[in-house]
C-alpha cells in the first residue's frame, strides 16, 4: 500500500519500511521544542526521571517567547527556571531576549528544521514546519520531557486529507486567506487526528511565508500535522538558512487519502474568521460594518517579513484611525532589523502604529495589547476563542496582514481596496 | 478502576483557552490553576464541582493550545473523568500522560444531561447513567496506552528505560 508524505517520514524515523494508519510507532526525533509556558512543566517532569543529561544538546530548542520580555514576577521566575535548566544541560539552542523570536518563525530562520525532520514541540503551532516538508506536531510538556530524555516519541500513524492547490491567488489573497478558507470549509475538527497534505501546481504561487502561515493553522482544523510537498522554493529557503542534512519525501502515487479537495487559488477572496472559532469565516465582501478598537499584526502565523511589507504597503502615507490602536510585532530580531532597514518602521510610526519587540504577547492574551470588555480586535494571529486576547466579552477577528492594515486605517474591518 | 459522580455538561469545541485562560499560565501549580478552571465559559463551575464529578463535552473537546495546564486544572478541580464525543489530539495525549482519565463515547456525550449521576468502569469502557437507567459503551484505550496509564503516566513509564 502506498504511503503519504507524513507516513513515509514517520516510517523512516521508526526504522520501518511500511506503516499503516492506526499503527503505533516510536519515532526518533530531530528536534524537541518548548517555550516559557510549557518548558517549566517539562523541566519539572524531566527531573522526576532522575537522569542528568538530555539525549542531545543540539536537538532541543528552548524559546522563551510567550510572556517575554517578562511581564511579571511569576513569568520571570518561569523564564529563569528554563534558562537555568538550559545552561545546566548545555542546551545549545536557548535564546535570551534580544536574540529570541516567536518560536515558529525563529526555528526555520535559524535553520534548525529542514525537510524530512521529525519535530515535536510543546506548543500547538509546532505544525508550522510542515511548510518545509518536515513532520512536526504539537505535544504537551510531559511528552517534551520524555522527548528530551529519550530522543523518541510515540505516534499513531495518521490518515491524511489531500489538498490539491491550483492557480494563482489575487493581489490581496495570501496564505492566511487560503488556510482560513480551508478551515471554514472543513471545520475546526475537519482534520481531527489526520495529516493535511498540500500539493499541486498552485504551490509555486505561494511563497515560503505563505506556506508557514498555512501549515501553522493546520491545528485549527484539528490536524496532527500539515505538510507541503517540497519544491524549488523550499530548497532555496533551506540552502539559504541551514547547513543541516535534509531528505525530501514525496507521497507514493498510490498513497491513500480519506478525502481530496481541489482548491483554485484564483477564486479565493480575502477571508476573515469571526468570533469565536476559526471556522466562522466570511469573505471580505460579506463582513458588514464591524467597528474595531485594536489591530495586531504579528505572531507565529503572520509576523514574517512579507507580512511586514504588505502591512507597510497599505499604511504608507495613511493614518491609523483615531479610535484604533495598531500594534506591529515583527516575529524575530532578524525580521525586526530587516523591517527597520527597509524603512518599514518609518511607515508604521508615521501612520501612528506602535512597533513592539518580538513576543507572542497579545495573541494569547499574555501582554502587549490586551482587550477590555466589549472591545474588538482584528488580528493576524491564529485563534479567536472566547477570552483569547483579554476579557471574555472581547472579540477577535482573524485576518491577513493586508486586511488588518486596511482595517486599522478604516476603523472597521475593511479590504485594502476600500481605503 | 471506577469513577462515579454527577455530570457537568458542556457543548462542542470546549477549547483550552476557556479551560484555563493564558493569563493564569504564569504558574504551573495545580491548585492555583484549578482555582480558575473553566471560568471564561462557566463562572459557576467551581461552586458546582464536587470531588469525583464527571465532565461531559461534545465534539473536539480540548481543542487549541498544547498547554498541559488544561488537563492539570481539570484534574486538580476534582473531576474524575472527562467523557466526550471526540477529543482534540494534544489534549487526549496530555490527559493520558498526566493521568486524567478520559473516554470517547458519542452516545454518552449526547445522552447524558447536566446533573445526571454517572458511573464509569475504565477497564470495560462501560458508562452507566444511573439517573436515566441507561448504559453506554465507550472506546477502550489501546493496550499501549493502558500500559502508560497503569504505570501512572508517561514519566513513570519511561523511567524504566534508564
Amino acid at each position: 500500500m502506498g504511503m503519504t508524505m507524513t507516513q513515509k517520514i514517520l516510517a523512516d524515523h521508526a526504522g520501518l519500511d511500511q506503516v499503516v494508519p492506526g499503527q503505533l510507532i516510536k519515532a526518533k526525533l530531530d528536534m524537541v521544542l518548548g517555550n516559557d509556558i510549557t518548558a517549566p512543566v517539562a523541566v519539572k517532569e524531566f527531573r522526576k526521571i532522575g537522569i542528568n543529561n538530555v539525549f542531545d544538546i543540539n536537538k532541543i530548542a528552548i524559546v522563551p517567547d510567550h510572556f517575554t520580555p517578562n511581564k511579571d514576577i511569576k513569568s520571570a521566575e518561569q523564564a529563569k527556571l528554563i534558562k537555568e535548566f538550559a545552561r545546566e544541560m548545555g542546551i545549545v539552542n536557548y535564546f535570551e531576549v534580544g536574540r529570541v523570536g516567536v518560536e515558529h518563525a525563529l526555528l526555520p530562520e535559524k535553520g534548525l528544521v529542514v525537510p524530512g525532520d521529525v519535530v515535536i514541540g510543546a506548543d500547538s503551532h509546532t505544525c508550522t514546519y510542515g511548510a518545509l516538508g518536515a513532520f512536526s506536531t504539537g505535544i504537551g510538556s510531559t511528552d517534551m520531557a520524555a522527548g528530551m530524555a529519550t530522543g523518541e516519541a510515540w505516534f499513531k500513524i495518521p490518515e491524511a486529507i489531500k489538498f490539491v492547490l491550483r492557480g494563482k491567488p489575487g493581489k490581496w489573497v495570501s496564505g492566511k486567506d487560503v488556510i482560513l478558507h480551508i478551515i471554514g470549509l472543513i471545520g475546526v475538527d475537519g482534520a481531527l487526528y489526520k495529516s493535511m497534505e498540500f500539493v499541486g501546481d498552485g504551490l509555486h504561487n505561494l511563497s515560503m511565508d505563505d506556506r508557514f502561515s498555512m501549515a501553522n493553522m493546520a491545528i485549527e482544523a484539528g490536524a496532527k500535522n500539515g505538510i507541503f510537498e517540497v519544491d524549488d522554493k523550499t530548497l532555496e529557503y533551506v540552502r539559504e538558512h541551514s547547513t543541516k542534512e535534509y531528505k525530501v519525501y514525496k507521497a507514493d502515487s498510490d498513497a491513500v487519502y480519506v478525502k481530496t479537495y481541489e482548491i483554485d487559488l484564483s477564486e479565493l477572496k480575502p477571508t476573515v474568521a469571526f468570533p469565536h472559532l476559526p471556522e466562522n469565516t466570511r469573505t471580505i465582501d460579506k463582513v458588514g460594518n464591524v467597528k474595531i478598537d485594536q489591530v495586531i499584526i504579528g505572531s507565529c502565523t503572520n509576523g514574517r517579513i512579507e507580512d511586514m511589507r504588505v502591512a507597510a504597503e497599505i499604511l504608507k502615507g495613511r493614518k491609523v484611525h483615531e479610535d484604533v490602536r495598531c500594534i506591529v510585532i515583527p516575529a524575530t530580531q532578524k525580521i525586526w532589523k530587516q523591517s527597520m532597514e527597509e524603512g518599514l518602521f518609518d511607515i508604521f510610526v508615521d501612520a501612528g502604529a506602535a512597533v513592539s519587540t518580538p513576543t507572542c504577547g497579545p495573541c494569547l492574551g499574555g501582554h502587549m495589547g490586551i482587550l477590555a470588555k466589549g472591545e474588538r480586535a482584528v488580528a493576524t494571529t491564529n485563534r479567536n476563542f472566547v477570552g483569547r486576547m483579554g476579557d471574555p466579552e472581547s472579540e477577535v477577528y482573524l485576518a491577513s496582514p493586508a486586511i488588518a492594515a486596511a482595517s486599522a486605517v478604516a476603523g472597521r474591518i475593511a479590504s485594502p481596496e476600500e481605503i | 478502576m471506577k469513577a462515579q459522580g454527577k455530570a457537568i455538561k458542556y457543548g462542542d469545541n470546549v477549547d483550552t483557552d476557556v479551560i484555563i485562560p493564558a493569563r493564569y499560565l504564569n504558574t504551573s501549580d495545580p491548585a492555583e490553576l484549578a482555582s480558575h478552571c473553566m471560568e471564561d465559559l462557566d463562572k459557576e463551575f467551581l461552586k458546582k464541582v464536587d470531588k469525583g464529578d464527571i465532565m461531559v463535552g461534545g465534539k473536539n473537546f480540548g481543542c487549541g493550545s498544547s498547554r498541559e495546564h488544561a488537563p492539570i486544572a481539570i484534574k486538580a478541580s476534582g473531576i474524575s473523568c472527562v467523557i466526550a464525543e471526540t477529543f482534540a489530539r494534544i489534549f487526549f495525549r496530555n490527559s493520558i500522560n498526566i493521568g486524567l482519565p478520559i473516554i470517547e463515547c458519542l452516545e454518552a456525550s449526547k445522552d447524558i444531561s447536566d446533573g445526571d449521576n454517572v458511573e464509569i468502569d475504565f477497564e470495560t469502557g462501560i458508562i452507566i447513567n444511573k439517573t436515566k437507567g441507561k448504559t453506554y459503551t465507550g472506546v477502550p484505550f489501546p493496550q499501549f496506552m493502558q500500559e502508560i496509564i497503569s504505570a501512572d503516566g508517561l514519566i513513570s513509564y519511561i523511567k524504566k528505560q534508564f
